[in-house]
Order: structure tokens, then C-alpha cells, then sequence
């Protein structure tokens, strides 16, 4: 049976629902008495609301009822709320602008809900929400953070002058400015952090049951977090007490973050529920996901990186500004401080780092955690400079790389990260060979031949996952504490279930975890079932994000493990009279070792519930619950080299090989493992060449559909090549570091560098599109030289 | 209203519709065959791909009433009972999905690209396959495994 354990590339367990069409995902439930919701969103980006007349609507077929931000406040729903607080570097709290489910006084971003229709068909409530008449005094909007921060900028939030959210810090600047003031050469840039979309391809969606009789609301939505979702519609937006909440997160079709927070849509839904007597459905279709999903990244950044005369680095400064857009988000304060700024050493040895990083309003959609948050954006910076850094210097970009590695570990960085274990020109070792850099000049000289101008990237990324321990970001100002949480449950017959915090929805949970359990007990596969996404099932739990289900959801299960596999010991050394330390579980018995003697593991489950002969003092029955709390955050790290063709004609670019040798820690499943490699870089490569959430300077989204937003298709990516260069995790049972982002992290910039290298110039913005290649082409000089 | 009957995975089916009614809110509402996903408004991400007298289309892009007297088969009518169709054991067999919401469409766009190519007489490339998948849209694997999955299938079918 060890086929199925650690390290073993097992096909999926959940694939057979989905493959089949039996996949349950919320829009696919329907329920007794089920309404649906239609939203009235403003189509202005920043107006004072006059008046709402629902007369119209309210006589349109099918209607139940029209209701409005008033009455969500004046039946006490709460405000949205940001769960991490940040400091301004003078001490001020951040300045957090008020954010109604349904607007009330002010709409702030093209989109934001003002009303909602409940009728008895999805059809008849959109139809009866473009009946609803809004009447808007219409305000100047500002969508770019520069623009928002400069004076006489439209004011998104009256509580915060000039846009201002925070104006954070970290590092010594003094030190900083010492140690460039003394380099022998800096590097200067300005980068720009493309908007993204997360686009899951499953629109978000809610279904809300209130049972009157009870007092009882029952959520399914499309969550990556039930119990945060239930915590948060609990304790913050009133809509019920946790007891009387249940949330069930069912099949969920990709998050990349998005479906982190709880959007105004579900605390609307519920409240609707409760106020109509009918169970209340709202599916997003993808223009509504365009324009209210959260986004990601948007940062503009100055840096200076100063090296010696060795090129070494000696200090790197950087100034960032972060677009919120109109709202905080629930996460988004820590994206761009300690998702952030905390990981600005990257994979070197950097004595001296300061960075400031302003937040601001704008009119635009909220920004928050998209897959990498705040990692992608420090890899690029730090990574675009490195490049660019060796070209000013003359020097090769995997050399100058190399001479600055962390090469002893534990690490302290000046920016808080203590970085555990890593082998950062190992790493760099197994890309450079599985790419054939020696190689690459003959298949440039090749491509040129063609007329094309082929160039090569690197990128050496490091990230941090498991985001904890819940004592230390607490004192960086999370709200929450995270740890994870399981409980394995023996059944009498000897099956077992899981019950686990984590959330799986696409990363394959019900496999991965299933294999560590199989391993454990050594017990069959199919004899295992993870059991997660409601609040009712599972106690207590964090969700997924991160890439922390590995590190930090399945350490708890381990934890559970332990406590399971010492009870089985005592109850097998009890009815088989030998000492609890010679009993082994294997081959499906519980054995003395070196004798005859052995249980079946379900004759031990049996007992344990009989409880007709267990030791003196025990409880009966064969579960253990665990909730387990990282030490550290884990360091995943990884060198990625791209290449690419670049026709000088019409800069359209093509990838011709991308690279991936990751650190992951132990690897439990290493087919998923890299199923969410490709799945990452593509979104990297999506970000680097095609992706961008545009808005006109009024706040429309231009980019608001797949036929204006480009997507990653599957002509634009290539065959990935993936190593894998293991150091162990010292801080969690199972050695795990995670997977989930590092492909969205360290592609980028792997792509910029290949495309700029082709092209002879540093000054390239994502994403580059053949437009923006075909200019800064044009601009560089080497269109000339190609022809 | 408009009554209408067609043969979904095999079986006959009649209804009233109302005229604005897409396939795919017939399928997945009164058929409740939730299989079938609605993944944007554009019909360019092709959740919605089903097979209409042996084409493949988009159920997003057209009527209820269009599909009248129509041949459909949905991803819940692939498999033969229990014995899954290649390209479906092939998309588990390869890792060709993860949250499983573009499956469907990606599976049944694979049939018909494969039966097309196969009743032509062309080779089915690796570039004839990401080409063809130009309106199918997956935003978890980046479509490593499901070309492999289609290229597995195709040699089987």
C-alpha cells in the first residue's frame, strides 16, 4: 500500500465527480422556496445617490421585493471590515472608509451595489434591476494611485485626506541611504504592477436558506474559507450568531484569492432571505466577477539597488504606492506590508533594506490577496533589478545572482523573515542544465537565421507560505490567528475520515491528504475520506490561501494522527497483553512486533466503541481533534528561466521553453504538485504578456469582459519543464513548504528578462503585449539592427 | 412560452420555454443537468460545451427553442453506465483538471475535436490541439495536462 503514500503521484479521488458532470457547485444546488437576487449596481464611479424609485420594478412579473441600503442598515447589518491593521509610520491607525453591503449616501467605484431585486426567476430580477431608477449627482472619480494621491484629487473617503490609507515604513532608511551613497554602482528603476483579474472560472455565487422556525441561516457560497466567512457574517456584520450560521462551501471552482473575503453579495443574500421568508440564490455572471471580484497587484514602485565593486549588494531602497481601490478589502492592508515588504531580500544577502509603501483610495473595485499577494510583486522588483543590474555591470545574471545567495541557514533578513532552509544555487544548478543555457547562443544564432530575436531570463524567486505563527501576526495587527485545525475520526468498521480546516477547491485535498492518512495507518486509499467546507461538519477552521493547506492543514491533521495512532497502540496493547511500545500498525493489523500476536485495525476501531475491553481509565471511542500553530512561515524558493521569440516585425512574442526548479519542501502528491506549478506560471505568463484591468480616467472598466480582458489560452503557453530540488522544512512535521503560488511569483519577471534581453532594452512594462514589445523595440534601436 | 422536445443523452424531453431562455438555463434548470457550467457572458470560456446533433456547441450561445427536435449530449451522457468515455478517464489519468469547473466543456470540446480530425483524415499536433482550444478557457492547469489528456485520448479513440 505505500504506492499510495508520501512522494507517490496518485490520481485524483474527486476527479470522477467532475469528469462525470456530478460536480455540486453552489449555482448547482437549488433548494425549497428558492428565490433569486439581482443586483442594482451604480454605473457611476463616484456619485452621491439622490433617490431610488423601485415602483416600476416592483410591478414587473415575478418581483417579490426590491429592497435598499437603508433598510440593510436600519435592521442593524454591519459594515464590510478589513481584518488586519496597519500603523502608519507616524503611529496613525489607517484610515478604514466606511463600506455598506448595499450604499447608502455615496457610491465609490463603477459597480458598487445600491439595491436588490428578489424575484422568482434569475431572468425576471435582472430584468426588474434595470427597471429600479437611481438618480446620481455624479462626482469627478480618480482611478490611478499617483493621480489619487496628488493635491485636489477627487476624495474617495472624507476620513481619509488625500486618499491616504497609511504611509507605512520598514527597515532603517538612514541606513539604507548610508550604504547607497558609498556603492560603487545602483540600479535605478520604476515598475509598474499590472492589475489583474483572478477570474476563477467559476463566477462567484450564494445561496442563502433562512428557517424562521429556528432562527437559522444556512450560506452556501463560494468560499475558500467557510469558517472565516462564518466568523466574519457573525461578529462583524451582525446578520446572526455564529451558532445560528451555518456555512457550507461546496465544490468551489478555483479562488486564487478571490473567494478569500466575504463580498456585500452574500451578506445581502442573507439578510434578503431573512426579509423575504424565501431561500435567496445569486450567481455572478463574469461582467458582474469583472467589475466586484477583488483584483490584484496594481503597484507603482521607485527603487535603487546599490551594489559594491564586486556586486555585491549593498542596500535596496524601494517606494511603493498600492492601489486599494474604493474599499479595504478583508486582507488587503497586509499585501503590500507584510505579504510584501517582508520578503524584499529576496533569495540574497542584503544587509540594508528600507521601504515605504503608501496605500490609497481610488474609484475603482477593491484590491486584495490575488495568487502570490504582495510575493509576486517584491520577485519582480527585486528580479527585474537583478537583471537589469548585470547588464549595467557587464555581468552574467545567473553570476551576479550567484555571488549573492544566502548559502547558511537559519537567515535573518533586515525585514523580519527568518528564512529556515533553502539551497538557492542548487536550485539555480537544476534550471540552468534542464534549460540548456550552454545552448542557447547556437539557438539564438538559429532564431536570428529565422529573423527572430530569441532572448533568455532568469528569475530567482523566494516567497513565504503558512502565513503564522498566530502570535506573531497578531502583533503585526492580523485579526485572526493562523492555525489549522483537523479531527480524524476511526470509524467502528476501521474507515476513517478526516475533518480538516483546509479548503479544497482545485489544489486536490481529498487525495493529498487521504495519502498521508493511507501511509499512517497503512491502510488502503479508498478506506479514507477528507471531509471539509462546512462549518456544521468540521469545527472550527482557517480555509486556503496561502499555499498554507500543505504546511499548515495537513500538520494538523499529523497532529491528530499522533493522538489517533497512541490511543490505537493502548488499546491494542491492552487486549494483547504487550507493552505499548513493541506494538506496530501495518498491513492493516496492529501487531506486536517480532511475535504472532496481532488485531485487526478494524477489530481495534470495534473496540474502542464496544469499549468492552479497553484499559482502565479510557474514554471510549477513536477520534482526536488537533489544531496546530506554525513556528514559522515556510520559504518556498525556485529558479525559473524563460525563453523567447520575439518577431521584430510585429513583437508578437512566443514562449519557447519556460523552466521551473522549485524547493518545495517534502512533495506529498508530485503530479498535483505540479499540476499547480504549470497552473501558476500561466497565470505568471498571463500577467507578464497578456492580462491588465484597464479603466478609462471616468472609472468604466474597459477590460470588463474575456473578449477585452486576454486570458491565458492554451496557444499562448507552452509545455512547462519542472525539477524540483528538495530541502526539508525544519519547522513542520511533514517538511512541507507549498506549492500554490510559486509559479504566479516567480514567472513574471523570468518572462520580462527574456523578452527584454531579446529586445535590448530594460524599458518594458507589463504585460507585454505585441504592441508594447513592437514600441519598446522600436525605441531600443535593435529593430534596425534585426533587419 | 414555446414547447419544445429534443433527446438529451438519449432519452426524449419536452417543456415549455419561455423564448428568452438560453440552452444552457434550460439544461442546468429544468433538466438539472448542473453539469453543463456558465462560466461568462461572451461565449468565449466554452463551460458550456455540449454536443448538438454530433457538434460541438456552446449552450451559452443559443436558444432553448433553437435546440427543438435537436440530438444533445451533455457531460452526464458520455459515459457508457459506469464505463467512463477516453477522454474522460484520460483527464484523470493525466491530472487534466483541478476545480474541475471547465472539465466538462474542455471534455466534451476534446470529443469533437478528436472525431473531427479522426473524420478528416488530419493529424491531431500538439498545436492542432491548443489551437482548437482557443474557446475553452482554464484558468488552474495551465493547459500542460490538458493537452496531454486530449493527446492520450486521441490515440485511444
Amino acid at each position: 500500500m505505500s504506492d499510495v503514500g508520501i512522494g507517490k503521484a496518485v490520481k485524483r479521488k474527486e476527479d470522477k465527480r467532475f469528469i462525470t458532470g456530478k460536480g455540486k457547485y453552489t449555482d448547482d444546488i437549488r433548494v425549497e422556496n428558492q428565490a433569486y437576487a439581482a443586483f442594482v449596481r451604480s454605473p457611476h464611479a463616484h456619485a452621491t445617490v439622490k433617490g431610488i424609485n423601485a415602483d416600476k420594478a416592483r410591478a414587473m412579473p415575478g418581483v417579490i421585493e426590491v429592497l435598499d441600503g437603508h433598510q440593510l442598515t436600519g435592521d442593524g447589518i454591519g459594515n464590510l471590515i478589513c481584518g488586519w491593521a496597519i500603523s502608519s509610520k507616524d503611529g496613525s491607525p489607517m484610515n478604514m472608509g466606511a463600506w455598506s453591503a448595499l450604499a447608502t449616501e455615496k457610491v465609490r467605484y463603477a459597480g458598487d451595489a445600491v439595491a436588490v431585486v428578489i424575484a422568482e426567476s434569475t431572468n425576471e430580477a435582472r430584468l426588474a434591476a434595470e427597471a429600479v431608477e437611481v438618480s446620481y449627482d455624479v462626482h469627478p472619480a480618480v482611478v490611478h494611485a499617483d493621480k489619487a494621491m496628488a493635491a485636489g484629487a477627487p476624495q474617495v473617503h472624507e476620513n481619509a485626506p488625500g486618499n491616504m490609507i497609511y504611509d507605512w515604513g520598514i527597515g532603517e532608511e538612514a541606513d539604507v541611504d548610508a550604504a547607497l551613497a558609498s556603492s560603487a554602482h545602483i540600479t535605478e528603476m520604476e515598475i509598474t504592477n499590472n492589475r489583474l483579474a483572478p477570474n476563477a472560472m467559476e463566477p462567484r455565487s450564494a445561496l442563502a436558506i433562512f428557517d424562521g422556525a429556528e432562527d437559522h441561516y444556512t450560506l452556501y457560497t463560494t468560499s475558500q474559507n467557510p469558517h472565516v466567512a462564518r466568523l466574519v457574517l457573525s461578529a462583524f456584520y451582525q446578520v446572526a450568531p455564529e451558532h445560528k450560521l451555518r456555512v457550507i462551501a461546496p465544490d468551489v471552482g478555483g479562488g486564487f484569492g478571490s473567494k478569500i473575503y466575504i463580498y456585500p453579495e452574500e451578506i445581502t443574500c442573507l439578510w434578503a432571505s431573512m426579509k423575504t421568508g424565501r431561500s435567496v440564490k445569486w450567481t455572478s455572471d463574469r461582467s458582474e466577477a469583472f467589475l466586484t471580484d477583488a483584483h490584484g497587484r496594481d503597484h507603482i514602485t521607485t527603487a535603487k539597488m546599490g551594489f559594491d565593486a564586486s556586486g555585491k549588494v549593498t542596500a535596496f531602497k524601494v517606494d511603493t504606492i498600492a492601489n486599494f481601490g474604493a474599499y479595504m478589502s478583508l486582507f488587503s492592508s497586509a499585501v503590500p506590508t507584510y505579504l510584501y515588504a517582508t520578503l524584499l531580500s529576496g533569495q540574497y544577502n542584503i544587509a540594508n533594506i528600507y521601504c515605504n509603501v503608501r496605500a490609497v483610495y481610488s474609484n475603482t473595485a477593491p484590491v486584495d490577496a490575488y495568487r502570490g499577494a504582495g510575493r509576486p510583486e517584491a520577485c519582480y522588483l527585486i528580479e527585474r533589478m537583478m537583471e537589469t543590474a548585470a547588464r549595467e555591470m557587464g555581468k552574467d545574471p545567473g553570476a551576479l545572482r550567484r555571488a549573492n545567495f544566502i548559502e547558511s541557514f537559519p537567515h535573518q533578513t533586515p525585514v523580519i523573515m527568518a528564512y529556515d532552509a533553502g539551497d538557492f544555487g542548487g536550485n539555480l544548478d537544476k534550471a540552468l542544465a534542464a534549460a540548456d543555457v550552454p545552448g542557447f547562443a547556437a539557438r539564438k544564432a538559429e532564431a536570428a537565421a529565422r529573423g527572430k530575436l530569441r532572448g533568455i531570463g532568469y528569475s530567482c524567486y523566494i516567497e513565504a507560505c503558512g502565513i503564522a505563527p498566530s502570535a506573531a501576526v497578531g502583533s503585526l495587527g492580523a485579526g485572526v490567528g493562523l492555525w489549522e485545525s483537523a479531527e480524524v475520526r476511526v470509524n467502528p468498521v476501521g474507515t476513517i475520515e478526516v475533518l480538516t480546516g483546509s479548503h479544497s477547491h482545485g489544489q486536490g485535498h481529498e487525495t493529498t491528504f487521504a495519502q498521508i492518512v493511507a501511509e499512517r495507518f497503512d491502510l488502503p486509499i479508498e478506506n479514507v475520506q477528507i471531509v471539509h467546507g462546512d462549518t456544521d461538519k468540521v469545527q472550527m477552521g482557517m480555509g486556503t490561501y496561502g499555499s498554507r493547506s500543505g504546511a499548515v492543514g495537513m500538520s494538523a491533521i499529523v497532529k491528530a494522527m499522533d493522538k489517533v495512532e497512541a490511543k490505537v497502540k493502548k488499546i491494542a496493547a491492552h487486549a494483547l497483553e504487550a507493552s505499548e511500545d513493541d506494538i506496530v500498525i501495518e498491513g492493516g493489523e496492529v501487531k506486536v512486533a517480532g511475535t504472532d500476536k496481532a488485531m485487526g485495525w478494524h477489530e481495534v476501531g470495534l473496540s474502542a466503541y464496544t469499549a468492552h475491553n479497553l484499559p482502565p481509565d479510557m474514554e471510549p471511542g477513536l477520534k482526536e481533534g488537533a489544531f496546530y500553530d506554525p513556528v514559522n512561515f515556510t520559504f518556498p524558493a525556485g529558479a525559473y528561466i524563460a525563453e523567447v521569440e520575439v518577431d521584430p516585425e510585429t513583437g508578437v512574442t512566443e514562449i519557447v521553453q519556460f523552466t521551473a526548479a522549485d524547493d518545495f519542501g517534502t512533495i506529498i502528491n508530485p503530479m498535483i504538485v505540479e499540476g499547480q506549478v504549470h497552473g501558476g506560471v500561466a497565470q505568471g505568463i498571463g500577467q507578464a504578456m497578456l492580462e491588465n484591468v484597464v479603466y478609462s480616467e471616468e472609472g468604466q472598466l474597459i477590460s470588463g469582459s474575456f473578449m477585452d480582458y486576454t486570458m491565458p489560452r492554451a496557444d499562448d503557453v507552452p509545455f512547462y519543464t519542472i525539477e524540483h530540488n528538495t530541502t526539508v522544512c525544519p519547522g513542520n512535521p511533514l517538511g512541507i513548504k507549498g506549492c500554490g503560488e510559486a509559479g504566479a511569483i516567480g514567472a513574471p519577471p523570468a518572462v520580462i528578462n527574456a523578452i527584454t534581453d531579446a529586445i535590448g532594452t530594460n524599458d518594458l512594462s507589463m504585460p507585454a503585449t505585441p504592441q508594447a514589445v513592437w514600441a519598446a523595440l522600436q525605441a531600443s534601436g535593435q529593430a534596425m539592427a534585426a533587419e | 412560452m414555446t414547447s419544445v422536445t429534443m433527446t438529451i443523452n438519449g432519452k426524449s424531453v419536452s417543456g415549455h420555454v419561455e423564448d428568452n431562455v438560453l440552452l444552457v438555463q434550460f439544461l442546468r434548470e429544468a433538466q438539472r443537468l448542473t453539469g453543463t457550467h456558465v462560466g461568462c457572458d461572451t461565449s468565449q470560456c466554452g463551460a458550456c460545451v455540449v454536443h448538438m446533433n454530433g457538434q460541438a456547441v456552446k449552450a451559452c450561445t443559443m436558444l432553448a427553442v433553437q435546440a427543438n427536435g435537436a440530438d444533445l449530449t451533455t457531460i452526464e451522457g458520455l459515459a457508457d453506465g459506469a464505463d467512463l468515455h477516453p477522454m474522460q478517464k484520460a483527464f484523470n489519468d493525466n491530472h487534466g483538471l483541478q476545480c474541475g469547473f471547465c472539465t466538462p466543456g474542455m471534455i466534451m470540446s476534446g470529443v469533437d475535436m478528436v472525431a473531427r480530425y479522426k473524420a478528416e483524415g488530419r493529424e491531431l499536433t500538439e498545436e492542432a490541439i491548443r489551437h482548437e482550444l482557443e474557446g475553452n478557457i482554464c484558468r488552474c492547469t495551465g493547459y500542460h495536462n490538458i493537452v496531454k489528456s486530449i493527446q492520450q485520448a486521441a490515440a485511444e479513440m
